[in-house]
């Protein structure tokens, strides 16, 4: 960049000619025969530049997290949920049942879109897992075996579901790291049984530990993968019914949902967006569905409006951070200029021994170049220091306050530190001009008598 | 004896708050190399205004100023101040030192702004000079670390680094002590002997007396233009070494 040249050649000027040496041994000297004043006016840019690093390092970080959510997603999925209608409260009073949703009836309608190559149903409620004494409250998710595929779980023991399990009404089931650890501490769980309401499910199948997600995993509710159970579909209609008891603090009420989700993955890309539009037409007639219990979440849609907000967010931290680093120049240029006030008198004996007016103003804005050049080096230092001791610092109890689990890591963006480093200098240049010129112009006699 | 500067006809006019104050009403003076001219006057009669357009700190309003042959009163600043750096040498009452620099680096200076590329042969002269004015041993001290008359002694070595034509003194002995002003009388006595020429602006006639010219000055003309014979210098007490003078100037 044009900035970067720029500078490159003022270090070497600075570097070479007398001149140059001695005015860069002159604003560290003077610098340091200040220390405290020079750091506190330093100590906008200092903020300004750290902030720029750690502002683009976590929008970088955040960017691929949801990129690789999304990604990991799959850009050819459509995702169908049941959504509960607000008006429910009102009309079933008397039951208390809450019926909505996507249907069995749907689901079979649905696999006859030619264009759709894998459609998984779920069905999702809490329930208590018992094994002899203990119990654990886990989340029954009733699902077909491409789940494990869409979501990409993997199995550290036995398998997940299998057609065969569907088929026959297995009472098999698989278990997150949470549940099969709760349950069985010093056992073997792979083959033992566990109990879920009234029946009793063999287990075959172990997943490893996941990281929670964000709702941008494989459905859109944040999954916890690790309290899960997984039943086949029809096991769990056959088993539990069309009506689930839901058991919260205080109340009491019952679903009737046949699936909270169905995760479709369509043959091609070009083919997401006229398949989004059939379902949406066959799930649209109200014959079907009356009322608005459903929704429909295109992530390829999410994906492009990501890039497009890339753009975006990083000019908006870019604008942020420039402010910050703004302010810090006009914290620079207020102590330049009474800096400048201070050495009125050296002002005037450098004149009279011969220095003109640019050698004044070139001294004095080497004096404040180097403050933000080595102000915008401390911020870069800091800034990268804190991107990679980020992760280590969550941990720390008062951390934890702010940055709740799943905000996403820092990734350092490389650019932003030139571009920093290159803006403080910037800055400098700019701020330092008008002290280094009221300097340059004064006039030598008054400056002379000046105390 | 050739002339360093001449003087013709000067006027010197300034607006201060909003009335106009004529502080030099046609001065006429030459001084010729090896002079040893006092300046002196009460407060007003415009002998720091006189000093000041002879330092090229300040520009005539009418007149002309002859600089070592050339007329510097309708120069611009930037060759004003190149002039500076050429042929003058200043010592001002407060000595004026620069505090971030040692003595050696404070004498340099006028180096710098000549732009001559400093140099093992450039600091060797400035080392000279330190000794020559009795400092030789403090080349890195600090102005803070240095007596009055120390610091002047800096000031008068850093004076004569670029080889002035004119040595130009405002009252270089007001912030001393007598025998320290005594000193450094001394010190620029024995500067002129060896062919410096000093003009020097005193309202003291005692020091007055060490020059061998005396300007008197009232309501910005000159009243007065004597000559002076000096005493006899004390050579008692430790010398310096003035045959470094040669080698350094």
């Amino acid at each position: 960049m044009a900035l970067v040249s720029g500078l490159a050649c003022l270090a070497v000027f600075l570097a070479t000619t007398d001149k140059g040496r001695r005015g860069l041994e002159l604003a560290l000297r003077s610098l340091w025969l200040h220390k405290l004043r020079s750091f506190l006016s330093m100590l906008g840019i200092i903020i300004g530049t750290s902030a720029v690093i750690i502002l683009m390092a976590f929008g970088e970080g955040s960017e691929r997290d949801v990129l690789e959510d999304i990604k990991r997603l799959g850009t050819t999925n459509i995702i169908i949920r049941s959504v509960k209608p607000p008006d429910d409260s009102n009309t079933n009073r008397r039951q208390m049942v809450a019926t909505y949703g996507l249907t069995y009836s749907d689901l079979e309608v649905l696999a006859t879109i030619p264009s759709i190559t894998r459609l998984v149903p779920m069905r999702v409620f809490p329930q208590e897992t018992r094994r002899s004494a203990r119990s654990h409250n886990s989340r029954v998710v009733a699902t077909v075996p491409q789940y494990a595929e869409v979501n990409d779980l993997t199995l550290v023991q036995g398998r997940f579901l299998v057609p065969d399990d569907d088929e026959r009404m297995n009472n098999v089931c698989v278990l997150g790291q949470e549940t099969a650890k709760s349950l069985f501490t010093f056992e073997e769980p792979l083959g033992s049984s566990v109990k879920l309401g009234e029946f009793v499910y063999v287990v075959v199948g172990i997943l490893a530990e996941r990281m929670p997600t964000g709702g941008t995993g494989g459905s859109q509710a944040a999954e916890d993968f690790n309290q899960d159970i997984y039943i086949p579909m029809q096991t769990a209609r056959g088993r539990f019914g069309d009506r689930i008891q839901i058991r919260s603090a205080g109340s009491r009420s019952a679903e009737k949902v046949d699936m909270h989700q169905i995760t479709v993955t369509v043959e091609d890309i070009d083919k997401v967006r006229p398949t989004g539009e059939i379902i949406r037409s066959i799930l649209g007639d109200t014959d079907r569905h009356p009322r608005l219990d459903w929704a429909l979440t295109v992530p390829l849609d999410r994906l492009e409006l990501v890039e497009r907000t890339k753009a975006n967010i990083r000019q908006s931290l870019g604008i942020y951070a420039s402010i910050s680093l703004l302010v810090g120049g006009i914290g620079i240029m207020n102590v330049m200029l009474a800096t400048v006030t201070e050495r009125t008198r050296e002002v005037g004996i450098r004149r009279a021994l011969g220095a003109k007016r640019s050698d004044i103003t070139f001294q004095f804005l080497i004096e404040t170049m180097v403050q933000t050049g080595i102000g915008g080096l401390l911020g870069v230092a800091f800034g990268v220091a804190y991107v990679f001791t980020h992760a280590a610092l969550k941990t720390l109890p008062m951390a934890a306050m702010l940055f709740q689990d799943g905000s996403p890591s820092p990734i350092l963006h490389v650019p932003s530190i030139t571009w920093s480093l290159s803006t403080a200098v910037g800055v400098g240049v700019i701020f330092g001009i008008y002290p280094a010129l009221r300097a340059a112009y004064m006039d030598p006699i008054e400056a002379l008598r000046h105390v | 004896m050739t002339e360093v500067l001449r003087i013709e006809s000067l006027h010197k006019r300034y607006s201060h708050d909003s009335s106009e104050v004529h502080a030099l009403k046609g001065v006429n003076i030459v001084v010729k190399q090896g002079e040893f001219v006092s300046l002196m006057g009460p407060s007003g009669s415009g002998k720091s205004t006189l000093l000041n357009v002879l330092g090229c700190l300040d520009r005539p309003t009418e007149g002309s100023y002859h600089l070592g042959g050339e007329d510097v009163s309708r120069m611009g600043d930037d060759q004003l101040s190149s002039i500076r750096s050429r042929y003058l040498g200043f010592i001002f009452q407060q000595y004026n030192l620069l505090p971030q620099y040692t003595v050696v680096e404070n004498i340099e200076i006028p180096l710098i702004y000549q732009g001559i590329r400093l140099d093992s042969e450039s600091r060797a002269r400035c080392v000279g000079l330190a000794e020559l004015v009795g400092l030789g041993h403090r080349l890195d001290h600090r102005p803070m670390q240095l007596s009055g008359g120390q610091q002047q002694r800096v000031a008068i070595a850093r004076s004569l680094v670029n080889r002035p034509q004119l040595i130009l003194a405002d009252e270089p002995t007001g912030n001393l002590d007598t025998k320290t002003s005594h000193e450094i009388m001394t010190l620029l006595s024995k500067l002129n002997m060896s062919g410096k020429t000093i003009v020097m602006v005193t309202h003291e006639n005692d020091i007055a007396k060490w020059s061998k010219r005396i300007v008197r000055m009232r309501d910005g003309v000159i009243e007065s233009d004597e000559a002076n014979t000096p005493d006899p210098i004390d050579e008692s007490g430790p010398g310096l070494p003035m045959h470094l003078l040669e080698e350094a100037a």
